[in-house]
């Protein structure tokens, strides 16, 4: 070890404890978060048509009631809450990885053509296989034969367009910060392949398609809630692994190797969990706009952008935000639930406008 | 001998870059890669820790194959310093701690966090501790990467130039505090520098790069008139003032 700590360490030894407590307060923000979803998760589990009192829930969690409670908390609001804040949290971390790794602001699951890949094998599935559309909350109507088809085919769609990226970056050398622009190009494809599918089809399988990219968070049950936390909490876990090589990107790629990093690698694999998390998310419940983009921005905005904490912060925004987005969709013209999807849209747009106009005044 | 260079020949496609570039730097040493723009001086600094794989060569850091060795190995003891480095959203004390990254397995320590505190106060940084780097002038930058290469505690230390963007008491401080840590620490210090002065007032040797190929290494007695208006084509006398070799052009 250098022996540099010298008598100036002694003399203003202040600097680490500074230091430190500028990491609690990043901690503290982290962790205000968590208790900001956890009280809205509560809110959205106790609010409905049958309104419960959020002791009710309490005590109908801790398995100290029966009935009805019971079975409207366990079997209809808990999947739908848990559901909303898994795919929040796998969204944004996505969002978040993607934009360091890219070395690209935009970057985010919905820039990088993969939702439009997972419309497109959707469309596929319901068109051209005839499985038609998921059944949700909404649309009682439009039904489908076979739901998993539909979800698998959007799945390796997806995961299609997630390797287009990979090849195109590892084989034919397209810069990582150009990578937004590849995955616009893909994008435009895969919506046009869609539209020309829709177009040759007759108006109910349109609906269906139309209806099915919709994100709508009410599609997934336990057993779907399973499949999608055990991709976000391992991707996730990967993501946490990588953190400082992640910080060491950021200050771009021959100074990480020069750190140690292989940043090929680091790449590749940080894209292929970020695509996989949002292929499954995606496939699950519908196309979910501006939650990877927006939720790792605001987290920018309050505490920087360092990946120890830029990721795990990202997650929790991104569980609050989609939740408040599903809470909103289901409660602000009740009985009638809105898709999540043009919600976040709805309300993401104005707020990332917002972020932009703002500037980076804010610390 | 820390390091051994020995027929390194470096192309993009077909265009070479270096040829049978060789020499050897001590424990200690601060050796200048000298040359006019185009010279191949930051592509050999790069072939050095393998961030580009030379077609050609070796590059034995204490006797083992660099070509051969993970990055990380290779970051245990060697630190660069790019030419070109990021202004980005991270304090002046998260970046340096980024120096610790070869050794973090998964969170920072109490020494590192130290190792730390004490290179910043080395290098002037301190009051900036909490600052960001975008908020930093150009000159606060190079110092902050290279506060980061020397918390990296390295053998060898590789600087693209290190001093492009200080001015002149910025210059002298920064190179001083190199000097210091490599005599102190016997880092061998290669760096690519810009200023023939700045170089002889603080290089024990010398590689003059024209045109792909050494055109003369060694030490101070290499740095003649002759031999700097044949490398830079550019005719230039070398004379003593205060003890100082300095080189003019004339």
């Amino acid at each position: 070890m250098i022996e540099l700590v010298g008598e100036e360490s002694v003399l203003e030894g202040g600097i680490t404890t500074h230091y430190l407590r500028y990491t609690w307060k990043k901690k503290l923000i982290l962790l205000g978060l968590v208790v900001m979803t956890a009280v809205l998760a509560l809110y959205a589990i106790s609010a409905g048509s049958a309104e419960l009192s959020p002791m009710q829930v309490l005590l109908t969690l801790l398995g100290q009631t029966e009935g009805n409670s019971q079975i409207i908390i366990w079997s209809i609001r808990l999947p739908r809450v848990l559901a909303a804040m898994v795919a929040g949290i796998g969204l944004a971390v996505a969002g978040a990885v993607m934009q360091t790794i890219l070395r690209n602001p935009l970057a985010s699951p919905s820039t990088l053509g993969i939702a439009q890949g997972a419309a497109f094998g959707a469309a596929l599935a319901i068109i051209g296989w005839g499985a038609g559309s998921t059944p949700s909350t909404g649309g009682g109507a439009l039904l489908i034969n076979s739901p998993y088809i539909v979800t698998i085919s959007a799945f390796v769609a997806a995961m299609l367009t997630t390797m287009i990226i990979l090849f195109l970056a590892q084989y034919k050398g397209v810069s990582p910060e150009s990578m937004v622009l590849a995955g616009v190009a893909l994008g435009s494809l895969f919506s046009a392949a869609t539209m020309l599918l829709q177009y040759f089809t007759n108006d109910v399988n349109v609906a269906a398609v139309v209806f099915w990219t919709f994100g709508d968070i009410g599609r997934a049950s336990w057993g779907e809630l399973g499949i999608m936390s055990f991709v976000v909490l391992g991707s996730l876990l990967f993501f946490l692994f990588n953190r400082w090589n992640y910080n060491a990107l950021d200050n771009g790629a021959e100074t990480a190797k020069g750190l140690g990093v292989n940043v090929e690698k680091t790449r590749q694999w940080g894209m292929f969990f970020a695509s996989l998390i949002t292929a499954t998310v995606v496939s699950f419940l519908g196309i979910i706009a501006f939650i990877g983009l927006v939720a790792p921005h605001l987290v920018k905005r309050l505490i920087g952008g360092d990946n120890r904490f830029l990721i795990p912060a990202s997650g929790v925004m991104g569980a609050l935000l989609l939740l408040a987005a599903d809470t909103l969709s289901r409660r602000i013209i009740a009985p009638v639930v809105l898709p999540v999807g043009a919600v976040t849209s709805f309300l993401g747009a104005p707020l990332f406008l917002y972020l932009l106009v703002r500037g980076s005044k804010l610390r | 001998m820390i390091l051994a260079v020995n027929g390194i020949e470096f192309r993009y496609s077909s265009r070479t870059i270096l040829e049978n570039v060789g020499f050897t730097v001590q424990r200690g040493e601060f050796l200048s890669i000298l040359g006019n723009n185009g010279a191949g001086k930051s592509t050999l600094l790069k072939t050095l820790n393998k961030i580009l794989l030379p077609k050609k060569g070796s590059v034995l850091l204490e006797g083992q194959e660099v070509s051969k060795l993970s990055r990380l190995a290779i970051a245990l003891k060697m630190a660069y310093v790019s030419q070109r480095y990021e202004s980005n959203r991270q304090t002046v004390f998260d970046a340096v701690l980024l120096g610790r990254k070869p050794y973090i397995k998964w969170e920072a320590t109490a020494s590192d966090l130290a190792l730390v505190h004490g290179i910043l106060a080395k290098t002037g940084l301190e009051k900036f501790a909490l600052r960001y780097l975008d908020e930093l002038s150009g000159g606060e930058l190079q110092k902050v990467v290279i506060a980061r290469a020397l918390a990296q505690e390295p053998e060898v230390l590789l600087l693209d130039e290190p001093t492009s963007n200080l001015d002149l008491r910025n210059q002298m401080e920064v190179l001083k505090t190199i000097q210091t840590a490599a005599k102190e620490k016997a880092i061998a210090v290669i760096a690519v520098m810009h200023g023939l002065n700045l170089a002889l007032r603080f290089s024990d040797k010398f590689v003059l790069l024209q045109d792909t190929k050494v055109f003369v290494a060694g030490g101070p007695e290499v740095m003649t008139a002759e031999n700097i208006t044949q490398a830079y084509g550019v005719p230039v006398s070398v004379e003593r003032v205060q003890n100082q070799i300095v080189v003019i052009p004339s």
